[in-house]
């Protein structure tokens, strides 16, 4: 049987043997974008006709957001790369075979993706995580210099480790549920174990959070996990910088959400809240301070990707209705932003031939459209008003203030501290006299501009609809 | 209730064995020495899975000692022993932390794990939770050999034998479902991460990975 939910895994698979089998990369790209783009039109149609959850595969009004986020972006990010592969190709810095190979790992990542998230078995959700770190490790190293391979085996071991714990957590979680469930694969199933959470044994369930927690952790970019994420960010094809940021830390976060509802629901467990707040905490101020001595302009980005992911695990900690409304909404809006940056750097540094903040300048003066795009990027993420991230930034805070005053408090410290670092570099990049090469951006636009447009009108105005699913999976989350 | 003895018995054995050799693994200055360790280690594991499938009656798992055997214990340290000796850095001598230290740590990290799983698995049946706290200890011992090593080679070394103690968690978790997928997926991540030592070692002599400049290289030789 063939529904929407076999469509957001088997596309993409098709797709990978296709383009890994063909050659030419104008019609390989093009076709990368075909296969996104159907991918999406299945993934949306979940809305309208939710198919049945057997035991390995479910679809749930939490995953549906998650997946249909994940081929948006995705969707965008191949229309992206499409120009900027381009580039690269007529540059010399990739060859056909590797552009093949690029092309085939793409819809790799994506089927992996969409299989974490539609994945009941919890089994099945780590193999699918790992499965999406290897192909991101493999494109990371593309590019084959000293650099990007050193950041790929950083980001492979860090990222194999942290696979590793939450493989142990996993398995405890099983050794939990077993005397509930019973042995065998109903002891695994994600919607078996939601139902029978409250008997399992607690002490095992908390040792097995705290795995998971530092093995997924490790996989969101939380600090003082986070070491392989600025590398495998600045190393890699600009493409795979804004889906590692905008999708596959969010996918590591969807696993780290499940097992926190479960251990919600058990009453003898620890609750989960306190550990991802301080977490959350830790990796904000510490990032926001990071991006201050930053160099590299897409290292820089990353952290202030980690930052955010400080402030959404932050308040997916918190809990509550409102807290995890505000933190569903931030993440939302933090993959669209960062996702429309990455695409706007990626041109950058095509056209100024680096990544160095110091040799590039007056962006909005040489290359109008991409400069302004950029700082428009960077007003949004810094959570200026009237942008989306102000606005789940604004809910994050207030909701916090109600409960937790202090953590409010070391909150908007963390996010001030890091929009004058953003300010800071903005600055010389995008204003002043216009410094490096000028050419003409080959760029597509249209991608980052619609992200923009939608993180701008969410800022504005957000449909009912929308809302109402929000708060639906924001009560889910407990 | 004899069977029922020794079986519990062996398990202990092996699972018990294998710490043992994690330790041993801590101690190896010498790479060819640890891999002769390592693949001891290996071995051990597939004869402690392939004593869960038959105490488990669980025919599956039998498959999962077959590739700890063959993949582990023979292929993987046959390919390692060739790339250190295409690298030539088989006399290379590496412990960031000394061998006294990093026992000591070890010892901490078991008596660690031995506190936190017996704890917490006070109810489980007995063979599972000392099965886990064995594995636990596996696990750490391979994380801090992760730590105190800096070539790649025993960086990897560390990373197999961390995930040895996974493959024994998960077969002593009775009627685990997947343990043979996970243990195909994690000889892929582990075939992946001998490859790129080898790309990665490359470069260190040649400067270069990429093919084409390795081309150019011995193109001007001939």
């Amino acid at each position: 049987m063939i529904d929407a939910l076999a469509g957001v895994l088997l596309i993409p698979a098709a797709a990978a043997a296709l383009l890994a089998l063909l050659p030419g990369y104008r019609m390989t790209a093009r076709l990368n974008v075909v296969a996104t783009l159907l991918t999406l039109l299945t993934a949306a149609s979940l809305f309208v006709v939710a198919p049945t959850s057997g035991s390995y595969l479910l679809v749930d009004d939490l995953n549906k957001v998650f997946i249909v986020l994940t081929t948006f972006v995705g969707f965008t990010t191949s229309v992206f790369s499409a120009s900027y592969i381009g580039h690269e190709m007529e540059s010399g810095r990739l060859t056909p075979t590797f552009a093949r190979f690029y092309h085939a790992m793409y819809q790799t990542l994506m089927f992996a993706m969409n299989l974490a998230l539609v994945a009941n078995n919890i089994g099945l959700m780590w193999v699918a995580i790992e499965l999406a770190t290897l192909t991101t490790v493999l494109m990371v190293g593309i590019y084959r210099t000293h650099e990007a391979l050193e950041a790929a085996w950083k980001y492979f071991i860090l990222g194999s480790v942290g696979i590793a714990l939450a493989l142990f957590g996993t398995i405890l979680v099983y050794m939990a549920a077993r005397p509930v469930i019973g042995e065998g694969v109903a002891a695994m199933v994600w919607t078996v174990l939601i139902t029978k959470a409250a008997r399992f044994d607690p002490a095992l369930l908390n040792v097995a959070f705290v795995f998971l927690l530092l093995g997924y952790g490790t996989k969101v970019g939380l600090a003082p996990l986070h070491a392989w994420l600025p590398d495998a960010h600045a190393e890699g094809p600009t493409p795979i910088s804004a889906v590692l940021s905008g999708l596959l830390l969010n996918v590591a976060l969807y696993a780290l959400l499940r097992f926190k509802m479960l251990l919600a629901l058990n009453p003898g467990a620890i609750a989960p809240g306190p550990l991802m707040v301080t977490m959350g905490l830790i990796s904000c101020v510490f990032a926001a301070f990071m991006l201050y001595r930053r160099r590299d302009i897409k290292r820089m980005f990353a952290y202030s990707s980690i930052e955010h992911m400080g402030i959404i695990v932050f308040a997916f900690g918190m809990g509550g209705a409102l807290a995890n409304f505000a933190g569903l909404l931030h993440m939302t809006m933090h993959s669209l932003t960062k996702s429309a940056i990455f695409f706007a750097v990626g041109h950058i540094a095509q056209v100024k031939g680096t990544q160095k903040i110091a040799d590039i300048g007056g962006l909005t003066v040489s290359n109008p459209v991409l400069g302004w795009g950029l700082v428009l990027g960077v007003v949004a993420i810094a959570g200026l008003p009237p942008l989306g991230i102000f606005t789940s930034e604004f809910l994050v805070i207030s909701s916090t203030f109600a409960r937790e005053p202090w953590l409010a408090v070391i909150l908007v410290f963390g996010i001030l501290v890091a929009l004058g670092g953003l300010f800071l570099r903005l600055g010389t990049i995008a204003f002043g006299a216009p410094r490096g090469p000028t050419a003409k951006a080959d760029a597509s636009y249209v991608p980052m501009f619609a992200h923009l447009a939608i993180v701008f009108t969410a800022g504005i105005y957000m449909p009912p609809a929308l809302v109402a699913g929000f708060q639906n999976v924001a009560k889910l989350l407990g | 209730m004899l069977r029922g003895n020794l079986s519990f018995d062996v398990a202990h054995l092996l699972a018990g064995s294998l710490v043992l050799v994690s330790f041993m693994q801590l101690y190896q200055d010498r790479l060819y020495a640890l891999l002769n360790i390592f693949a001891l280690h290996a071995l051990v594991l597939a004869a402690s899975v392939a004593w869960q499938a038959f105490i488990q009656d669980a025919p599956h798992l039998y498959l999962t000692a077959t590739i700890a055997l063959v993949f582990k214990a023979i292929v993987i340290p046959a390919a390692l022993h060739r790339i250190i000796v295409r690298l030539g850095i088989h006399r290379e001598i590496e412990t960031v932390v000394g061998v006294g230290p990093a026992m000591l740590l070890g010892m901490g990290l078991v008596a660690l794990s031995m506190v936190v799983m017996l704890r917490v698995t006070a109810d489980a049946d007995p063979l599972a939770r000392e099965d886990l706290a064995f594995a636990l200890s596996v696990v750490l011992l391979g994380l801090l050999m992760m730590v105190t090593r800096r070539n790649a080679v025993s960086q990897v070394i560390g990373f197999m034998s961390l995930e040895n103690g996974l493959v024994l968690a998960a077969t002593g978790a009775k009627g685990m479902p997947l343990v043979v997928e996970i243990s195909v997926a994690f000889s892929v991540l582990i075939a992946f991460i001998v490859i790129g030592i080898f790309l990665f070692r490359i470069r260190e002599r040649f400067d270069t990975v990429d093919v084409q400049a390795l081309d150019r290289f011995r193109g001007e030789r001939q």
